[in-house]
């Protein structure tokens, strides 16, 4: 079952419980989608899933292809759209609407977003390495390190953790538990971080590997 | 300016103008503490020399001067635990951080008293969260 839908980060806060205890949470955009197009596992695409468009997009930024999709499809012009499988029974048919009251009765969902680019990185930032001492005549720094042997095996082994372009990447955070979900302003809160910064576009799904409670 | 979606996610989590003190006054903190299945309420008294914050991530900050030495203690402003605050005065300030007074020993620690008349229009006044600093100062200029 596809309960999945497009969003965008707004930012974090944190929020207090009756019992004092104060969690942090993410502010997430949700919704609300329209299905765009409708894919059927007997039809000519032999798999079954529902392709969703979220924001509106003006109709001079939108390409003459994909007005005509739209047209089709009888949907305003989108900015996003995106694919997600579903479950062959799946009811929903072009034109519908999806909103953040999907989620109304999940516990955990998956966010998956784009992490902040941070350009060539080092090991320290990269992967975690420690850093060498500052002082003393010391060169250690922020270097790597050795990177391998000597005469055996003569080269560097692949795979080998060294600086390179980090971030920018697609990141999924798992089984992040809902803390409210508002229809009303199409609002949803979810306990801890979010990969991407604030108003990047991220998607929404019931957790994949749901925590059992 | 914030969001307009984290001010809504904050609102269920602080009721606005809960606490109504300024910087300056002297204070009773009460502080739920919950020990096992018992709770019970901690006092803590001093002046307040600090608000800080926006939204549900405000503190306040609370000195006081036991045998010599200065305590400071920084309270959520919305936490629930924080049960309630008794102004029991207010001190005549200048600044938005009195920080002045940490440097200070013996009898400088206390501030002047500025006296309110109208006691029942003070407590009806809503605080406009941590903006209160600047509505001290306009009223401090008008004296």
């Amino acid at each position: 079952m596809s309960t999945a839908l497009l969003g965008r980060k707004v930012g974090m806060t944190q929020i207090f419980r009756e019992d004092g205890t104060c969690i942090p949470v993410t502010v997430l955009s949700v919704g609300p989608c329209e299905v765009v197009q409708v894919k059927k596992a007997d039809g000519p695409d032999g798999y079954s899933a529902v392709q969703l468009g979220y924001e509106k997009a003006k109709p001079k930024n939108v390409t003459k292809p994909l007005t005509g999709h739209f047209q089709k499809a009888g949907v305003a012009p989108k900015k996003v759209l995106r694919e997600f499988r579903t479950e062959v029974n799946d009811a929903r048919g072009v034109g519908d609407k999806v909103t953040v009251g999907i989620f109304g009765d999940v516990k955990f969902v998956d966010v998956i977003g784009t992490s902040k680019g941070r350009g060539f990185a080092g090991t320290v930032k990269r992967y975690g390495f420690s850093i060498g001492g500052k002082g003393h005549g010391s060169m250690k720094g922020r270097r790597p390190g050795s990177i391998g042997m000597h005469t055996w095996p003569g080269r560097v082994w692949k795979g080998k953790r060294m600086g390179g372009h980090f971030g920018a990447a697609r990141i999924t955070a798992k089984n992040l538990k809902v803390v409210e979900v508002n229809e009303e302003h199409d609002m949803l809160l979810v306990s801890g971080s979010v990969p991407g910064p604030n108003g990047g576009l991220v998607v929404v799904q019931k957790a994949k590997t749901a925590k059992v409670k | 300016m914030r969001n307009r979606l984290i001010e809504l996610a904050e609102k269920s989590s602080h009721p606005v103008s809960k606490h109504h003190f300024e910087i300056g006054d002297t204070v009773q903190v009460f502080v739920r503490i919950v020990e096992g299945d018992k709770s019970r309420e901690q006092r803590f008294e001093g002046t307040v020399i600090r608000i800080r914050g926006a939204g549900t991530s405000a503190t306040f900050t609370v000195r006081r001067v036991v045998g010599g030495a200065g305590i400071e203690r920084v309270f959520p402003l919305h936490s629930p635990n924080v049960a309630s605050v008794k102004v029991k005065g207010h001190g005549k300030i200048r600044r938005a951080k009195l920080y002045f007074l940490r440097e200070r020993v013996g009898k400088r620690t206390k501030l002047k008293e500025r006296i309110v008349r109208k006691v029942a229009a003070e407590g009806s006044k809503p605080r406009s969260r941590s903006r209160s600093k600047s509505k001290t100062k306009s009223s401090e200029a008008s004296e």
